[in-house]
């Protein structure tokens, strides 16, 4: 929960507007130019090696479609637990993330690990629907023993302004999750300006969220490296200010290993090194795996590696 | 004489060459450049030197255009090279001029070098529909089966293009690869690479898709040995390597099982046959039970 300086906030829709406008705004061009400049840091050798090594394992690997089978489930459960089959020194991923009815098989796939099962819910994309269906949709992924659940804020409220029931909606979400750890995801992609952006991160943090998510990687635009270091000042400025550390999940759209680095040298120049560890932080992908797991054995063999050499998902 | 009726003389606009990768032009990723002279040793332009990274991404757009590329039916492929043919007519004297610099010959003789090279390119495009039927066919056995042979495409081919002969020898040998349904990432003459890296401009003109021929400049050496190693390859073609890096690149090429075709010196000029053609085949065979005969002598 936000902390003893947040507390009156909250007290009313006006007065938690009032706070959220109060928010600085976000200077655009800055923030873009500042995202871009940390983008071109060069990561070589040594430094590479641990960076690939710690983007694996924090990975939520993911499979959100419409086809999912348990197969597909416990085949990606064991590709998060041996990323590569031919490399036992590769650490595992962080979290397998699927649909609410899924949670039961990846938990069978995964007893006995540290990998985590996560789980969307609260009608995931849209999140249209009444609260109580949604609180529903939660309950269930719980009792069916994920440790950590994705849900996604009401984004018709959020835009009309209606930040309370926003906040009063990821409230009761976090009071059903129990002791699973709950990742807000805002879909930054349809929240139209940064400084949305910022407010709904402030807005998760007070709400309780243990993740601010960037999105859920249904539409257009997902993680980019400025929405996500925008959300990890976010991050930053909420502990200094409360003393809660909250964790940034970017998800959808990266997919390349030099893609992942960069996003991890936003956050050890932002948030700094305690979010360096997939306590803290995470990438919501499934490509990306692989690429990461080629570059891993390019480091390796000092050969350009080739998909024939990874799992295909 | 007033001002305006003063004759300035024209500013010259150099052309910038650029490789040819995924269907667009970059520079080097590496930002290096090498100087191209003639074959008197005077400046002809800065042609991009590319780096193992630059090798890596046109395998990468290679390996993307591979599916739709081999999946285009012969026929279809055919009249994309053909295409490519006449635009490289429209380019006559363009070619020419960059050939006759190059390789030092006079403007007539480089003119029957496009000549040829054209005819290369038509040459070809006529072969993508009949190399099938060459190749494959219905194989007998003792059995109730249809078997049928066909040749596929290998994949990825790297090729290192002639050294001398810069446009007909590099179409020689780049023209058969793709023919066939690979795609192909080609490191042009070192020392001339010109004419090469207008090919691409060609291409990218041509309905030839970005990523089936993808074409870097700079130091043969420096790119053949991370292609050669690289495990997405599939073939690589050491024409333009010389007797110890040939040797180095096959030992590195063998490690993943690639299929290297030698270096071996061709007459450019002559008929060039289906050698090249079949390089880089793989022959699929097919099973298929016709169940048991009947009567008619026959269960199909």
């Amino acid at each position: 929960m936000g902390g003893a300086p947040l507390a009156d906030v909250t007290s009313s829709d006006s007065s938690l507007r009032r706070f959220l406008h109060g928010l600085p705004g976000v200077d655009a061009v800055g923030l873009e130019a500042r995202a871009a400049s940390l983008g071109t840091r060069s990561i070589k050798t040594t430094a590479k090696a641990y960076a690939i090594d710690l983007a694996i394992s924090m990975i939520d690997l993911t499979t959100l479609e419409g086809a999912d089978t348990a197969g597909k489930v416990r085949s990606l459960a064991a590709k998060a637990l041996h990323p590569d089959p031919t490399d036992r020194t590769v650490p595992t991923t962080a979290a397998l993330c699927v649909y609410p009815d899924m949670v039961p098989t990846a938990v069978a796939s995964l007893a006995g690990s540290d990998v985590k099962v996560a789980s969307v819910a609260t009608a995931f994309p849209a999140g249209r629907a009444a609260l109580a269906v949604k609180l529903a949709d939660v309950r269930d992924a719980v009792a069916a023993g994920a440790d950590e659940i994705d849900m996604v804020i009401d984004r018709g409220a959020f835009l009309a302004g209606h930040y309370l029931k926003v906040y009063e909606e990821i409230v009761a979400v976090k009071a059903e999750c129990g002791a699973a750890r709950l990742k807000v995801i805002f879909e930054t992609g349809e929240l139209s300006t940064y400084d949305n952006i910022r407010r709904a991160s402030w807005l998760g943090m007070v709400a309780g969220a243990d993740f601010i998510k960037t999105s859920t990687g249904k539409v257009a635009v997902n993680a980019t490296p400025a929405n996500t270091l925008l959300m990890l000042e976010a991050v930053r400025d909420f502990r200094a200010q409360t003393g809660v550390q909250v964790g940034v999940k970017p998800a959808g759209g990266i997919r390349t290993s030099k893609d992942a680095i960069k996003f991890l040298v936003l956050v050890n120049e932002t948030a700094g090194e305690d979010w360096l560890d997939n306590h803290w932080f995470r990438f919501g992908a499934s490509s990306l795996l692989n690429d990461l797991l080629m570059q891993r054995q390019k480091l390796a063999t000092g050969r350009y590696s080739g998909p024939d050499y990874v799992t295909v998902d | 004489m007033s001002e305006s009726e003063r004759q300035f003389e024209r500013l010259s606009v150099f052309k910038t060459y650029k490789l040819y990768v995924g269907g667009k032009f970059p520079r080097s990723e590496s930002g290096r450049v090498y100087e191209v002279s003639d074959s008197k040793g005077r400046w002809l332009a800065n042609a991009p030197q590319s780096s193992r990274k630059d090798a890596r991404d046109a395998v990468s757009a290679a390996r993307k255009a591979f599916g739709g590329w081999s999946g285009a039916t012969a026929y279809n492929r055919g009249q994309v090279l053909y295409r490519v043919a006449e635009m490289l007519e429209g380019r006559r004297e363009q070619f020419t001029a960059e050939v006759a610099a190059s390789e030092g010959i006079s403007k007539s003789k480089a003119a029957a070098v496009v000549s040829a090279t054209v005819d290369r390119w038509v040459w070809y495009a006529g072969w993508t529909d009949k190399i099938g039927q060459v190749t494959g066919g219905a194989n007998p056995v003792a059995g109730p089966f249809f078997n049928l042979s066909t040749p596929e495409p290998s994949g990825v081919v790297a090729v290192l293009a002639p050294q001398d002969s810069s446009f007909l020898g590099l179409v020689s040998v780049v023209a058969p690869v793709i023919a066939t349904g690979n795609t192909a990432v080609v490191i042009a003459s070192e020392s001339a690479p010109l004419p090469a890296l207008s090919l691409g401009e060609v291409l990218a003109t041509s309905d030839v898709p970005g990523g089936v021929v993808n074409i870097l400049s700079g130091r043969t050496a420096e790119l053949a040995a991370p292609l050669a190693s690289h495990q997405d390859v599939n073939g690589i073609d050491l024409y333009g390597a010389d007797e110890s890096l040939a040797k180095e690149l096959e030992i590195a090429a063998a490690d993943n099982l690639k299929r290297v075709l030698r270096p071996s010196p061709m007459d450019f000029s002559a008929a060039p046959g289906t050698d090249r053609l079949t390089a880089f085949l793989e022959t699929k065979t097919v099973w298929h039970p016709t169940g048991s005969l009947g009567a008619s002598g026959s269960g199909y």
